[in-house]
């Protein structure tokens, strides 16, 4: 830590807040000091419990899932070109759609924040010197890793893989309709990950109550790791109600219970109701991680602090209460829902999401805003989710949800949303820690035009399918009648599509020269503000040898600039003049 | 918030180079006495003008106003703001307003609605979308604007404020007030798009007579048993226009009352020229109505994914006079095409397959099932 300025006084770690202080329960503790001898290469990716180790496992797993889902929405896309392409089967087609749902949101979306890049982030930015259970963290590891092989093999029994959409809505998905082993291959797998997300959240929730440093408040907690707090909890409440779920359909499915058929007695739209209470909130544990991302990056790009620390936080776990109670708004055409009060409730998640607009806005306004990659992509997932968003209140409406249900209409939406958070906002927050999680820049020029490949590629494909949903075009169709009148717009967006593909092939490039000619990064590349960046890159087995005074929400920052320090946050009203006399004093 | 801008002024305007590039900490560190407060006449000529000017382009006002180039010197301190903030307000009013011109309610690209209940359904969509693109719009110029009028042109330190309570309770209240606008005239139209006439009335209370279809969806295709007029449509009449699967013939400014059932899984009836779509939910039987006002053939699609042949579960609906109608209807009694007839072909045999038909260029059965 170069610096001009007087640091203040450093703390060392040896009890960083922890019940017992040490590494708890480090299979190869001991031996994995960076300068000790011990397992290394892949024998240590294979055995380690480190939170680092395990973080980039998962990151590559879910990114490589992410390659493979992303080419086959670049099949399905080819297939829609023509009006009635005959490169793949309907069957074929049908597996694909499912497939390229379930992995992006089961394999990708959801393993790459909390498993990844939170695994990786949380416990540095809360000052902890691993994961509260490093075991149990390894577990969950292997567990998705095992739950991933499980549902792409679906493509190599008879019958083939799932082919009745991600949400395997009954009784398409029992025995009769379903019966390949494809979909038990589909089920078991969302039992293996779902219990990996319930460990990760119950890992989550214990490191951040009670490994944080000394001085290290909740609300000095930066937000990335308070969203994944309110993550975590938000996983506790809904994959176990998926895994209910799974367990009761693959009864029905080997065991001849009627839960789910009507010939029974059972009642179809109840799997509806318990896969859409898990869904419902499943979308903010998709969305809440990488809102927290941008959240942390936007400020440090313009070099202000966030505008409403606590407004954040609080509109976090407003979205995080709405959205348990509003899943029945994916089923208002089912006709046996009551309508006003889930779409209140829907209407009422753009307040708080409002809210997070405003601070993202604030928090740039009257800053220094340089665009360097990571900032690139956080504004491409302003922009993009704004879209998803208008889109969304519109949908909460149950008159025009019955206009646009199962349409193209409801595929952009979704789509824009959840490009705008998992990937703009997810590769901001790659590109944002990959210095310190591999101690090497990535290459700007190369980093912006994969942002720009994406960001032009994403309005191409998406908003033509706006048009397509409001024409008539319903989804998971592997056809259509040359006469419906789709076949240029479907063109259009089949071309965006590639445009996306294409932009990643600079993200490869990218690793790929930064693995072969790097550039080390330092410490503290981007002038970070959080506790990560005090630590070096990649930081040591246990994270950190020295810690800088935490008073506010960006003790590197405040370490850093002594004389730009947060205003200790909270009660008192700030007017200008108090302004004025920021780091005057101190 | 823009009031406030003067104040972040006195705090910036340095005129070094833009500095796009990474900036290692050290070097963007900033000391004391860089933060002073800016004299006046730096002030003059911060905004737009005096930054590396190729960038300066893309913020500048006066690029897209057609106003001649005049120096810095000449402009008045807050002038750039002000046109700026002129030229912001401008398309945010003018912009709906002028989509708005050509209709009370711009289409947005959706069907206007050839029912009574797509018609309300489009009012509300056409007026949620207007506000969409009015908040939106805000939203998103206000974050081009930002990005713009911030970004990095020197190392100076900017102010660090954060909080600002009044602003906060603004941006809560305000989305508050407009999602309980969009709420309630959201439930209205629901009311008026659910109201069904009661069941088995064969007048509607203003004296229309109402016509009951029983709809069946079943993989894969469709069954439309008039019970009231002992006729039965199966899902094999796929020798319509454009080979769009069997058709639903409805009498134009009657009441058409849906009993909408399903024989397997989950289908969606969908009518694109309706706005509406419903599930076909086993174990459930949903009842909506249809006030069809304008005659004409309108595309239907089941949306729900229910199989193999998802893809091809078409109908359509006809919309005739109720003259053409009873003459229809009779013509279906005389053909065979009775209640009964149909209801009994469709128990005692496999559901028939829509896709036996001539596909011209669509998908044929035999190539989709080889490919299985």
């Amino acid at each position: 830590m170069t610096t001009t300025i007087e640091p203040p006084e450093l703390i060392s770690p040896e009890e960083p807040g922890g019940p017992d202080g040490h590494a708890p329960g480090s299979l190869h503790g001991e031996g994995e000091h960076a300068h000790h001898e011990g397992p290394t290469g892949i024998i240590n990716w294979l055995t380690s419990t480190d939170h680092k180790v395990i973080g980039k496992s998962y990151m590559i797993t879910s990114l490589i899932l992410f390659f493979i889902a992303g080419i086959m929405a670049l099949v399905m896309r080819t297939q829609l070109a023509t009006p009635t392409s005959s490169l793949v089967s309907f069957q074929t087609y049908n597996e694909l759609f499912t497939m390229h749902g379930s992995i992006m949101m089961y394999l990708f979306a959801g393993p790459f924040a909390f498993g990844g890049l939170a695994n990786y982030i949380v416990p540095l930015q809360v000052g902890a010197p691993d994961m509260a259970f490093p075991r149990l963290n390894a577990l969950s590891y292997w567990l998705f890793l095992s739950g991933s092989i499980t549902m792409m093999s679906g493509f190599l029994v008879a019958g083939g893989a799932a082919s009745y959409g991600w949400v395997s809505y009954a009784p398409l998905s029992n025995a009769t309709n379903s019966p390949g082993s494809g979909a038990d291959l589909w089920l078991m797998s969302l039992a293996l990950t779902g219990f990996s997300a319930i460990f990760t959240g119950v890992n989550l929730c214990a490191t951040i109550f009670y490994l944080r440093a000394p001085g290290m408040t909740m609300f000095r907690i930066p937000i990335f790791s308070w969203n994944m707090l309110v993550t975590a909890i938000l996983i506790l409440i809904a994959f176990p109600v998926l895994f209910g779920a799974v367990v009761l359909l693959f009864c029905d499915r080997h065991f001849g219970t009627h839960i789910f058929t009507v010939q029974g007695g059972g009642v179809p739209v109840l799997w509806q109701n318990l896969f859409w209470f898990f869904g419902h909130p499943e979308v903010y544990i998709l969305a809440l991680p990488y809102f927290g991302m941008v959240t942390d990056i936007i400020p440090v790009f313009s070099r202000k602090p966030l505008f409403g620390y606590k407004g954040m936080v609080f509109a976090t776990m407003s979205i995080a209460a709405l959205s348990t109670g509003v899943w029945a708004h994916h089923m208002f055409t089912t006709g046996v829902v009551l309508l006003p009060f889930f779409s209140l409730l829907s209407y009422l998640i753009a307040v708080p999401t409002g809210i997070k607009f405003f601070n993202w806005i604030g928090t740039m306004w009257g800053g220094q805003v340089s665009f360097q990659t990571p900032m690139l992509f956080s504004i491409g997932f302003l922009l993009a989710f704004l879209m998803g968003g208008v889109t969304g209140v519109l949908l909460a409406s149950p008159p025009v949800d019955f206009m646009t249900h199962d349409t193209y209409f409801v595929v952009a939406h979704f789509h824009q949303v959840l490009i705008g958070t998992a990937v703009f906002a997810g590769f901001a927050g790659f590109y944002f820690w990959y210095p310190k999680m591999f101690g090497r820049m990535l290459r700007e020029s190369l980093g912006k035009l994969h942002f720009w490949g994406l960001f032009i590629g994403f309005w191409v494909a998406f908003m033509p399918q706006y048009v397509l949903g409001l024409d008539g075009m319903p989804r998971r169709v592997a056809a259509y009648l040359p006469s419906n009148g789709w076949t240029t717009l479907n063109v259009i967006s089949t071309v965006g599509a590639f445009i996306i593909g294409a932009s990643f092939l600079f993200f490869l490039a990218n690793l790929w020269v930064s693995w072969r000619d790097p550039i080390p990064a330092g410490d503290n590349p981007w002038d970070g503000h959080a506790l990560e960046w005090f630590t070096s890159s990649p930081p040591p087995h246990h994270n950190y040898s020295q810690l800088p005074p935490i008073r506010s929400e960006r003790p590197t920052w405040d370490y850093n600039h002594p004389e730009h320090r947060t205003l200790v946050t909270g009660h008192a009203k700030k007017t200008a003049d108090d302004l004025e006399n920021v780091g005057a004093g101190s | 918030m823009v009031t406030a801008a003067p104040d972040h002024r006195s705090r910036r305007g340095v005129d070094t180079p833009l500095n796009w590039e990474f900036t290692p900490p050290e070097l963007a560190r900033c000391s004391t006495s860089n933060c002073a407060p800016v004299p006046t006449s730096v002030i003059a000529v911060n905004a737009f003008t005096t930054a590396s000017p190729p960038r300066a382009r893309i913020g500048d006002p006066c690029a897209s106003e057609g106003c001649e180039e005049s120096g810095p010197d000449h402009r008045h301190p807050t002038q750039p703001q002000r046109r700026w903030r002129r030229w912001a307000v401008g398309l945010a009013v003018g912009a709906p307003l002028a989509l708005a011109g050509c209709n009370f309610y711009p289409s947005y690209g959706a069907s206007r609605g050839a029912t009574k209940q797509g018609q309300e359904t489009f009012k509300l969509y056409s007026g949620m979308m207007t506000t969409g693109v009015i908040v939106g719009g805000i939203v998103f110029l206000l974050i081009l604007w930002t990005i713009f009028r911030y970004r990095k042109r020197s190392d100076e330190m900017p102010r660090q404020f954060h909080e600002n309570v009044p602003i906060e309770v603004l941006y809560t209240v305000i989305p508050i007030l407009i999602v309980g606008v969009l709420f309630a005239f959201t439930v209205l139209t629901e009311n008026n798009v659910d109201a069904t006439v009661p069941v088995n009335a064969t007048f509607t209370s203003t004296g229309k007579p109402v016509v009951d279809i029983r709809v069946t969806a079943f993989q894969w295709g469709w069954r439309f048993d008039y019970t009231g007029l002992n006729v039965g449509v199966a899902g094999e009449t796929t020798n319509g226009p454009n080979n769009h699967g069997p058709q639903m013939v409805v009498p134009v400014g009657q009441t058409v009352q849906v009993t909408l059932v399903s024989d397997d899984v989950i289908h969606g009836f969908y009518v694109r020229d309706f706005n509406f779509s419903r599930y076909a939910l086993p174990g459930v039987t949903n009842l909506f109505d249809l006030d069809v006002l304008h005659a004409g053939t309108y595309n239907g699609q089941c949306t729900q994914i229910c199989g193999l042949y998802h893809s091809e579960m078409l109908f359509s609906v006809r919309a005739v006079s109720p003259a053409a109608f009873s003459q229809w209807a009779s013509s279906e009694v005389a053909s065979g095409h009775t209640l009964l007839g149909s209801g009994a072909s469709a128990q005692d045999t496999p559901p028939p397959d829509t896709h036996q038909t001539n596909g011209s260029g669509y998908n044929t059965p035999a190539q989709a099932k080889g490919d299985q």
